[in-house]
C-alpha cells in the first residue's frame, strides 16, 4: 500500500512494487521522427549520414576526419554485392592517416580497420538506435565524456 | 617673477580687457581683504609696466600661476609617459622571462632585446626581420635600451647558467623559424645551440626542447613532437607530462603577431567545454573547416566535473600530474577532451589542406569589433573572423567579507574552478589541519564529500557552512535536503547550516570566521564555492546585450547574439522554447549548447530543443541525475520506492548478513497492510527511506524539472515528459513510466 504525505508545498508518495505494476495511464505525445529540431541519429531522414552524431565521437572532426568521411560515405552509398568492396582505397587512406596519430586512434592497425568496417556496417543496419542512446546508456558521468571518445571506447570495448 | 613679467608683456592687451572683469569679481566676492596680504610681497617685487593696481597684480599672479601649472603639468606628463614606457618595456622583458621558465618558447617581445646583441655575431639580416614583428614604438627605443642594458637578455633566456652567446642564439633560432629564411638561418645557430643545450638537459628539461618545437614547424607535428620531448628529457619523466607542455609550446604563447593567423573563418573565444563541443560540431558539418580557439588558460580544452569528483577518488598518487580518472565503465581517461596531437598549430591553420582545430593558449580577447568582424588580443594582435562564438564561461564569485579581509586571508582562500585550483587544493589538503568550505551547492557539497573522505587519511578536519538549512537547499525540497545533509555528515564533514559569514580575520596564521549569530570557526584554509559570475567583459566593446536577471549575454533561442556571433555555455542567457529564458551552468549544457552553436554557425538554424541534464554524486549512497528547472522554491511531488534491502547500492555490495537482516525485518513488518498504518511513523525514521525515486518540479501544474534519485538510465523518459509540457492529473501514473523498483 502506498501512502502519501504533504510537507508544505512538497508532496511525498511512497509506493510499493505492486502499486507500480499496473501499466501507466499517463499520456505522452507521439514523437515526430522527422522533427528537424530533434537530435538526429546517425542516419538522417533523407538517408544522409549525420556526421555530428555523438555516437561517432571525434571521428569525423579529428585530423583524419575527411578520410573517415570519405571512407564511410563510400561504404554507406555502396550498392555492390559485397558492400564497400570498392572502398578499399578510401579505407586504406583512413588507416594510413590514423597510423600517424597513434594517440588519437589507439588501436592496432588490423584490428582498427576491421572494427571500423564492422562498426559502420552494424551502425548503418540499425540507424535509429545509434541516436542518442549510446551516450546515455553508458552510465551517468560517462554521458558527456563518452561524447568525446565513444567510438574509441567502442573499439576498445569490443 | 621675471617669467610673470614677460608673460604679462605678451598678454597685456588681452589681460587688460579681462582684468576689469576680474577686478569687479574680486570686489564682489569680497576676497580682497584676504588676498591682498598675500599679494603684497608680490606687488613689491614685480614692477610691472602697468604699475599701480592691486587688482592688476592679482591678475599677474593668477596668470603666472596658470602658466607655471601648465608647464609643470606638461613636464610631468612627458616624464610620466617615458617612465610608463620604460616600465612597459621592463614588464615585457620580465613577462618573457616568466614565459621562458614556464614554457620555454621565447616570445618575440624578448627577442628584440636579444636581437641586437647577436647582431655582430649572427646574420645581420635578423634585424629587418625582427622589425616587422615589433610594435613600431618598441623598435626605435630598444636600440637605445639594449646598449645600456646588455644584461637584460640573459634573464629572459631560461638557462641563466649557460653562457650568454648560447642564450642569445637560442632565441634567434626561435625567432627565425617564423621568417622566410627559416631553413637557411636555422642551421647555423642550431648547430651551436644543440651542443650548448645538451649539457643543460639534466638541469632544465625546458631549454633543450625549445629548439625542437621550432624545428618541427617543418615536419609533421605529431610523431616528432612526441619523440622530441622524450629525447630531451633524459630523466625518466612520464610520457604524459611533456605533452601539455608541448601543447603550450607549440600552440601557446610562441605564436605572436607573426604566428597567429590574421583571419580565421571560425573563431571561438574561450577554451572550455562549450567551445570544444562547437569545434567538433563545426568540423563535422563543414568539411575542411579551420577553427581557431583562443583561451586565456594555459591548458587545452578539458572537462570540469572530474576536478571536484573523480580526480579526488583516484588511487594514483600522481593524479595531479596525469589528470586521469576512472569512468563508470571502468575505463580510464584524461580530463582533456583530446590529446595535444589532435590540435594543429595556429600558424599552420591557414595552410592546412583539410582544416583543423588550433588552440591559442595564454591569450585573452580584450576587444571585439562587431562591425569590422574582428577581435583584439591582449598583445594587440587583431584577428578577423567570419563566424564567432563567445564561450567565455565565468569566474568564481567571492564573498565580500573575504575580499575586504586583506591579503593574508586571500592567500588562504581558494576559488575553485580550474586545473591549477585543483592542484593547489590537493596540496593544501595534505598540509593543513582544517579546511572550511563556504557554500552548500553542487560544488561545495561535492568538494566537502571529497575532502571528507580524505579526512581520516590525513587527519584533516572538513567543515562546510552555508546559509541554507541543508545541503543543496536551493535545489532539493526540504525533506530531501535534510536527508542529504545527514549523508554528507556521515562522509566525515562537519556541517554548519544557517551560517552567514560576518567577518574573516587571520590570527596566528589561522583563519577565524565569525558568523552573524556569533559562532566562531577556526580553520587553516577556506574554499569559497558561492557561485559563478559569467564573464561578459566583451559585452561593452562588442555592444552586446547583457541579461539583468540571470547575467550573461542575452541570446535568442538559436543562441545567436548578432548575425555572426553566437554564445554558448555558462555565459549564455538563452531562450528555451519550453522552459523560458534561463542560464544554465552545467557540463552537459555546455556540451549541448556548444554543439548547437556549432551547428548554427554552419547554417543549421536550430533552436535549443534537446534538454540538457546534470548529475551529482554525494558519497556512495546518494547519486542523482536531473533535468530541466530544479528549483526548491517550486512545488514538488516526490514518488519514492518503499525501500527493500537490496535497493541501496551499499546493501547490494554488502556480503555480510547482519545489515541486510535487520533492514529486511523492519521492511517485512512495514509492508503488511495492517501494520503499515501504525508503523508508518517508524518507517519514516528509517535511514533508507528516500533510497530511490523520482521528484517532479511543477510550475503551473506542468512538470518543468525532474530529479531521478538513485535511479539511473531513465533520462530519455524524463526528457520526454518535459518536452511534452503537458499537465498530468496524477503524477504517480507518470512516475510509473520510470519503473523505479527495477534496477
Amino acid at each position: 500500500m502506498s501512502y502519501c504525505k504533504q510537507e508544505g508545498k512538497d508532496r511525498i508518495i511512497f509506493v510499493t512494487k505492486e502499486d507500480h505494476e499496473a501499466p501507466s495511464n499517463a499520456e505522452l505525445i507521439a514523437d515526430d521522427p522527422n522533427d528537424p529540431y530533434e537530435e538526429q541519429g546517425l542516419i538522417l531522414p533523407n538517408g544522409d549520414i549525420n556526421w555530428n552524431c555523438p555516437c561517432l565521437g571525434g571521428m569525423a572532426s579529428g585530423p583524419c576526419g575527411s578520410q573517415f568521411k570519405e571512407a564511410f560515405s563510400c561504404f554507406h552509398y555502396s550498392k555492390e554485392e559485397v558492400k564497400g568492396s570498392e572502398c578499399i582505397d578510401n579505407f586504406r587512406n583512413m588507416q594510413e592517416c590514423m597510423q600517424r596519430y597513434p594517440e588519437l586512434y589507439p588501436q592496432e592497425e588490423d584490428k582498427e580497420s576491421s572494427q571500423a568496417e564492422a562498426s559502420s556496417s552494424s551502425v548503418s543496419a540499425a540507424p535509429t538506435e545509434g541516436s542518442a542512446l549510446p551516450p546515455e546508456t553508458d552510465s551517468t558521468p560517462a554521458t558527456s565524456t563518452s561524447d568525446s571518445t565513444s567510438l574509441i571506447d567502442n573499439q576498445t570495448a569490443s | 617673477m621675471l617669467k610673470c613679467r614677460t608673460v604679462w608683456k605678451k598678454l597685456a592687451p588681452l589681460a587688460r580687457a579681462s582684468s576689469t572683469v576680474c577686478r569687479q569679481n574680486v570686489r564682489r566676492t569680497g576676497l580682497t581683504s584676504s588676498r591682498i596680504p598675500a599679494c603684497v610681497p608680490v606687488a613689491h617685487m614685480s614692477t610691472g609696466p602697468a604699475g599701480g593696481g592691486r587688482e592688476n597684480q592679482l591678475y599677474i599672479l593668477l596668470v603666472g600661476a596658470a602658466c607655471v601649472g601648465g608647464a609643470i603639468y606638461t613636464y610631468r606628463t612627458v616624464k610620466g609617459d617615458s617612465q610608463r614606457y620604460q616600465d612597459r618595456i621592463e614588464e615585457i622583458s620580465s613577462r618573457s622571462y616568466k614565459r621562458a621558465t614556464a614554457e620555454p618558447a621565447t616570445p618575440i617581445q624578448s627577442e628584440p632585446s636579444v636581437i641586437l646583441e647577436p647582431e655582430p655575431e649572427a646574420a645581420p639580416s635578423l634585424e629587418p626581420e625582427a622589425a616587422p614583428s615589433l610594435e613600431p614604438e618598441a623598435a626605435p627605443s630598444l636600440e637605445s635600451e639594449a646598449a645600456p642594458s646588455p644584461e637584460e637578455p640573459s634573464p629572459p633566456a631560461p638557462d641563466a647558467e649557460v653562457a650568454v652567446p648560447e642564450t642569445t642564439e637560442l632565441p634567434p633560432a626561435a625567432e627565425q623559424t617564423t621568417t622566410a629564411d627559416e631553413p637557411v638561418v636555422e642551421a647555423s645557430p642550431e648547430e651551436s645551440a644543440e651542443p650548448a643545450a645538451v649539457p643543460v638537459v639534466e638541469e632544465e628539461p625546458s631549454p633543450p626542447s625549445e629548439p625542437s618545437p621550432f624545428e618541427l614547424t617543418e615536419l609533421p607535428p605529431a610523431p616528432v613532437v612526441e619523440s622530441e620531448p622524450a629525447a630531451a628529457e633524459s630523466p625518466a619523466a612520464e610520457p604524459t607530462e611533456p605533452q601539455p607542455e608541448v601543447v603550450a609550446q607549440s600552440g601557446g604563447p610562441a605564436p605572436d603577431s607573426l604566428k597567429v593567423p590574421s583571419h580565421t573563418p571560425y573563431l571561438l573565444i574561450g577554451g572550455g567545454t562549450a567551445s570544444f563541443a562547437a569545434a567538433r560540431s563545426i568540423r563535422a558539418r563543414d568539411p575542411g573547416a579551420k577553427v581557431l580557439i583562443v583561451t586565456d588558460e594555459s591548458d587545452p580544452p578539458y572537462m570540469r566535473p572530474p576536478l571536484s569528483k573523480e580526480l579526488w577518488f583516484s588511487d594514483d598518487p600522481s593524479v595531479t600530474e596525469t589528470l586521469r580518472f576512472k569512468q563508470w565503465n571502468g575505463k580510464e581517461r584524461s580530463i582533456y577532451f583530446q590529446p595535444p596531437s589532435f590540435y594543429i598549430n595556429a600558424e599552420e591553420l591557414n595552410g592546412a589542406e583539410n582544416g583543423g582545430v588550433a588552440v591559442l593558449t595564454g591569450k585573452k580577447v580584450v576587444h571585439m569589433d562587431v562591425r569590422g568582424n574582428k577581435i583584439k588580443l591582449d598583445d594587440d594582435t587583431e584577428i578577423s573572423y567570419d563566424k564567432c562564438l563567445i564561450a567565455t564561461g565565468g569566474v568564481p564569485r567571492n564573498l565580500q567579507v573575504i575580499e575586504r579581509a586583506g591579503e593574508e586571508v586571500m592567500k588562504k582562500t581558494t576559488l575553485f574552478r580550474k586545473i591549477e585550483d585543483f592542484k593547489s587544493l590537493d596540496k593544501v589538503s595534505r598540509n593543513v589541519k582544517s579546511i572550511t568550505i563556504i557554500g552548500g551547492g553542487f560544488l561545495g557539497s561535492e568538494l566537502a564529500c571529497a575532502l571528507g573522505r580524505r579526512s581520516t587519511e590525513y587527519d584533516l578536519e572538513v567543515v562546510q557552512m552555508f546559509p541554507e538549512k541543508g545541503n543543496m537547499g536551493k535545489v532539493l525540497p526540504e525533506y530531501l535536503s535534510n536527508w542529504t545533509t545527514e549523508k554528507v555528515k556521515s562522509e566525515g564533514v562537519k556541517v554548519i547550516s544557517e551560517a552567514l559569514v560576518k567577518s574573516v580575520v587571520c590570527k596566528d596564521d589561522k583563519l577565524e570566521i565569525k558568523l552573524k549569530d556569533g559562532r566562531l570557526v577556526k580553520t587553516d584554509h577556506i574554499v569559497a564555492a558561492v557561485g559563478l559570475e559569467p564573464n561578459v567583459d566583451l559585452a561593452k566593446s562588442a555592444g552586446l546585450e547583457v541579461d539583468s536577471d540571470f547575467g550573461g549575454f542575452r541570446v535568442n533561442a538559436e543562441l545567436q547574439a548578432r548575425s555572426n556571433i553566437w554564445v554558448a555555455g555558462d555565459a549564455a542567457c538563452f531562450y528555451d522554447i519550453r522552459l523560458g529564458r534561463r542560464r544554465v551552468e552545467h557540463h552537459d549544457h555546455a556540451v549541448v549548447s556548444g554543439r548547437l552553436a556549432g551547428e548554427n554557425m554552419t547554417g543549421a538554424n536550430k533552436p535549443y530543443w534537446h534538454q540538457s541534464m546534470f548529475w551529482s554524486d554525494l558519497g556512495p549512497d546518494v547519486g542523482y541525475e536531473a533535468i530541466g528547472i530544479v528549483d526548491s522554491s517550486l512545488p514538488t511531488v516526490g514518488v519514492f520506492a518503499k525501500a527493500t534491502a537490496k535497493d541501496t547500492p551499499k546493501a547490494a555490495t554488502e556480503k555480510s548478513g547482519t545489515g541486510i537482516r535487520s533492514e529486511s525485518e523492519t521492511e517485512d513488518t512495514a509492508t503488511s497492510p495492517v501494520a503499515s498504518l501504525t508503523l508508518a511513523p517508524t518507517v519514516e525514521q528509517h535511514q533508507d527511506e528516500y533510497g530511490k525515486g523520482v521528484i517532479f518540479y511543477l510550475r503551473d501544474k506542468v512538470v518543468v524539472g525532474i530529479i531521478l534519485w538513485n535511479v539511473f538510465n531513465r533520462m530519455p523518459i524524463a526528457r520526454k515528459i518535459i518536452k511534452d509540457g503537458e499537465e498530468h492529473a496524477d503524477l504517480n501514473e507518470v512516475a510509473k513510466l520510470f519503473n523505479i523498483h527495477d534496477d
